[in-house]
């Protein structure tokens, strides 16, 4: 018995190590990623990093300006929020409550598709179709533009906002709408009446995981932003290429000797994408538990 | 006139409904525009999916051959096959799913069957979450400063197998933790009544039940091995190889990878599209056919269940 006991404490321990792993791992890139980012404040002071307005890596007046990079990630993330936010709801509303439920069931592997398509085939497919669509459209020099960005990544966030919106919709007592029904609402009513105040908080989640999740990608917008490292202009500059914070490192790591100066940098812009998805997924969390709807 | 209705759910909210019979029809045409509105949503979104996917299948058709799949690129690349991306691709899905699968679900057992609810619990939670949405060039600037230069394991399959394993391990542990959520508790009551002990219930009850659930959240996030390319490109993915990896301390080609190169920075990026329409087609077909499995899958165990 005493044996059989020890067994179990053992089991429970280890099962419990690796789940605490999961907290190590996330001190350990924070660690590592500020790390290597402080040796760039050796140089370069926080301050001047971080409202740099020039990102000039490579010319012999180094600069590492954020700006350009933070503000070419925000134009395009916003573009892509913009259209995705109401596509993303309606469809979820559409889904979880309009829909027929065997039509419920064909839209559903629908969006476990579009978030399974790999960034880069997004990308290549914004770069042979959407690329030349906008150039054309707008009679622009290059196609390779914030708004090809935000069209490409707007999509690529949809399957987000469809299916944590699409749960929290569910999840509404049908006894709330029941009542509204009963009361000679009609489903429109009661839908927007009803169950989309009772559902905010997690829409708003899945609005904050959607912008998370587009802040981040890097494949896509490298491949149909245009790269080009310069604070856009507004709202004009939707028109213009832009650089954003995750397309700078994958294009600019391979290129850097380590330990440079311009390796550290890159790092540094790592870290400033990783504490903005942080406080992203820290307030999503924190909406859904505070406001977490009280069934039963 | 407004009525406003209480309902018998505790927490009091009062609901107020617009509208009465003088605005009934009213009532009645917007709900049909704001129903077709909503239809048009979802219209819209399937249309993209549809258009992505034809489009990718149509113009990848005609360059996949039996030669296109297994034989080695030529003439820096213009010419040839797609072999040593198709083969990196696979050797990175077995090595992060092997260090991936097995922390994914002891850490879903974990959290499922023992984590009471306090404070070590709620740090882990919010660790994942975190973890599920960190970028993914994030975890790869991570992997090159932890595995390619701390452990010295240089631009190789190990690093970006064990970077790739530790951006898809959220993944596991939530898709398994649902599958656990799913055993009912009549199953481990059962069992401990008979006096077997915690981890034998888990271990020979809930865990077989769950099963079915595991797999398919593991299948979906092979698809997300397979497609990711920010992370390799940082910790060992190759522009172009002539012979295969010979260790797991090679560098590889991997299919993602060898799209974005080819559609980028190419030496003839208009010549090469065919290439790069297979290339992609490859890539989806992958992705796709471990879906429609995980689905297939889905159902099979669903069905089972009912009867």
């Amino acid at each position: 018995m005493f044996n059989r006991n020890h067994k179990e404490k053992a089991i429970e321990s280890v099962l419990f190590s690796v789940s605490a792993l999961t907290v190590v791992i996330l001190l350990l890139i924070c660690l590592f990623l500020f790390r290597d980012s402080l040796l760039l404040f050796k140089d370069t002071s926080l301050l001047g990093f971080l409202t740099g307005k020039f990102w000039y890596p490579t010319s012999v007046n180094k600069q590492f300006g954020l700006l350009p990079l933070l503000f070419g990630s925000l134009l395009v993330t916003a573009g892509a929020i913009l259209f995705a936010v109401p596509l993303g709801i309606a469809c979820a509303i559409y889904i979880s409550e309009i829909a027929h439920p065997k039509v419920a069931d064909l839209m559903k592997p629908f969006v476990e598709i579009l978030a399974g398509i790999p960034s880069v085939v997004f990308g290549f497919f914004g770069l042979v179709v959407l690329v030349p669509i906008v150039q054309n459209s707008f009679n622009l020099p290059t196609g390779q533009t914030a708004l090809t960005g935000s069209i490409m990544l707007g999509i690529m966030a949809l399957p987000t906002i469809i299916t944590i919106s699409e749960d929290a919709i569910s999840s509404v007592p049908s006894t709330l709408k029941q009542g509204s029904l009963a009361l000679g609402a009609t489903r429109w009513q009661t839908i927007y009446k009803v169950v989309i105040p009772a559902a905010i908080s997690g829409i708003s989640a899945a609005v904050m995981l959607g912008i998370g999740r587009a802040i981040g990608e890097t494949m896509t917008l490298m491949m149909v932003t245009g790269n080009t490292a310069i604070i856009p202009s507004f709202p004009g500059g939707i028109l213009d290429p832009v650089r954003t914070m995750t397309a700078t490192i994958a294009l600019e790591m391979g290129e850097v000797p380590q330990g440079s100066d311009h390796f550290h940098a890159l790092f540094a812009v790592g870290s400033v994408l990783f504490i903005i998805t942080f406080l992203i997924n820290l307030i999503a969390d924190y909406i859904k538990k505070r406001y977490r709807f009280k069934v039963d | 006139m407004e009525l406003s209705a209480k309902t018998n759910e505790s927490d009091h909210k009062v609901i107020k409904v617009h509208g009465g019979l003088s605005m009934k029809l009213n009532a009645r045409t917007s709900e049909k525009i704001a129903f077709a509105l909503l239809s048009l949503a979802a219209l819209i979104v399937a249309g993209f999916v549809l258009m992505i996917l034809a489009y990718i299948i149509y113009y990848g058709y005609s360059a996949i051959s039996v030669e296109f799949l297994t034989e080695m690129p030529k003439r820096m690349m213009t010419q040839g096959g797609i072999y040593p991306a198709i083969v990196g691709t696979l050797i990175l899905i077995v090595g992060s799913m092997a260090v991936a699968l097995p922390m994914g679900i002891m850490a879903a057992i974990y959290l499922n069957e023992y984590a009471g609810e306090n404070r070590t619990t709620w740090l882990i939670e919010m660790a994942i979450n975190n973890l599920a949405g960190t970028p993914s060039v994030v975890f790869g600037l991570f992997g090159l400063a932890l595995f390619v230069k701390y452990f010295g394991f240089g631009s190789s399959i190990l690093s970006a197998s064990l970077t790739l394993s530790l951006l898809i391990i959220p993944v596991i542990i939530r898709s398994s933790e649902e599958a656990l959520i799913a055993v009912p508790n009549e199953y481990r009551e059962s069992s401990l009544a008979l006096g077997v002990s915690k981890w034998q219930t888990i271990r020979h009850v809930v865990l077989p039940a769950a099963v079915p659930g595991i797999v398919t959240g593991s299948i979906l996030s092979i698809g997300r091995v397979a497609g990711e390319t920010a992370p390799i490109l940082l910790t060992g993915a190759a522009y172009y190889l002539t012979k295969l990896p010979d260790s797991i301390h090679s560098q590889f080609m991997a299919l993602p990878y060898h799209l974005f190169v080819l559609a980028t920075a190419g030496t003839n990026i208009a010549k090469t599209r065919p290439l790069q329409y297979g290339t992609a087609l490859v890539l989806l077909m992958i992705v796709l056919g471990l879906n429609i499995i995980a689905v297939l899958i889905r159902r099979h165990y669903r069905q089972k269940l009912k009867i």
